[in-house]
């Protein structure tokens, strides 16, 4: 009876492990016969944002628009375009938010440099905290303060 | 400590920029072709596929471009809206017909009402490519010269059609 169970339970989880597995593979086919080309298209969709689940690439998406999106890129691939070609043609219609590696312009300077700036800035606090310590002398002791020192070094002696 | 509020200040400041985080709509993107001419194309009507039918058709009038498809829950939603636009208005109102099936979206249309002069078939989605579509319903609007003027994404409410796109297309008449 036990047996039969283990049989049954491990012929179930086995399944378990296999459909995930299937529907990968399922995934991974890719959708034209050359594999260089299919290469140099998903290379291309990992640059680009799916708008309709904006934080996957087109190249993970499984929306309609993904694909139809990967299609357009074999299909400009297979006319002779350029990856930067492609990457324009997307932004072009899309908006810059497409394309997942900002481009440099005015627009994006302080989110490219703002990084940058807050760092040096950073620097120049701690630069600054760092040498006021090391400047800076302890204020003189005053006459009490000198005398509890004086009584608690002249007591260090005694048991 | 000789700056007691700094740790309270740079709080504030940052819920200053959650605040404001909030109540962007990441969703809604601005169109790439706003104040671009609406891209070359020409498509099959949906009701009378031999006849094509392409924004230089609309020349020289104000007109709405709605993507819609028989598939898309939101266009139901947004769809007496459209209705009663095409009722009240006399400004063309053109259909994207979006990946669809043409016999569905007759259906649909029989079933719904037409709010559409025309609904243009773009099977294949080329066209919304073209305009950057990313989500169904998606509404443009396009002046005189050609040029798309506002994007709407998601479904035409009342509010956003008395509030912004009426007046916007009597700015653009006038």
């Amino acid at each position: 009876m036990a047996e039969r169970f283990m049989e049954r339970f491990l012929s179930v989880l086995l399944l378990w492990v296999c459909v995930p597995v299937l529907a990968l593979a399922q995934t991974a086919l890719p959708n034209s016969a050359d594999p260089a080309l299919e290469a140099r298209v998903m290379v291309i969709a990992e640059e680009l944002r799916c708008l309709v689940c904006q934080n996957e690439t087109i190249a993970a998406s499984h929306a309609e628009l993904a694909v139809d999106l990967r299609q357009q890129i074999r299909s400009q691939l297979q006319q002779g375009r350029t990856a930067q070609e492609i990457l324009d043609f997307m932004s072009q219609r899309y908006g810059d938010f497409v394309l997942y590696r900002p481009p440099w312009q005015s627009r994006t300077l302080l989110l490219w440099l703002g990084p940058f700036l807050l760092l040096a800035w950073a620097v120049w606090v701690v630069t600054r905290r760092l040498g006021a310590r090391g400047r800076s002398t302890p204020a003189p002791l005053s006459p009490q303060e000198a005398a509890r020192a004086a009584q608690l070094l002249s007591d260090r002696g005694q048991p | 400590m000789k700056r007691p509020w700094l740790p309270l200040a740079v709080f504030v400041v940052l819920l200053g920029f959650l605040g404001v985080g909030l109540t962007l709509k990441p969703r809604e993107l601005p169109s790439a072709l706003i104040d671009q001419p609406v891209p070359p194309f020409r498509l099959p009507v949906l009701a009378a596929p031999g006849q094509f039918v392409g924004p230089e058709d609309m020349r020289g009038q104000v007109w709405l471009l709605n993507v819609w498809a028989s598939w898309c829950v939101a266009c139901q939603v947004e769809h007496p809206v459209l209705m009663d636009f095409a009722r009240a208005q006399r400004t063309p109102l053109l259909g994207l017909n979006y990946k669809d099936r043409p016999d569905e979206a007759l259906r649909w249309l029989a079933q719904h009402g037409n709010p559409y002069q025309r609904s243009l078939a773009d099977r294949d989605g080329r066209v919304g490519i073209e305009l950057g579509v990313y989500g169904v319903p998606e509404t443009y609007v396009i002046d005189r010269a050609g040029r798309i003027r506002y994007r709407h994404t998601g479904a035409v409410t009342p509010e956003l059609l008395r509030d912004t796109l009426i007046p916007m297309i009597g700015r653009l008449n006038g």
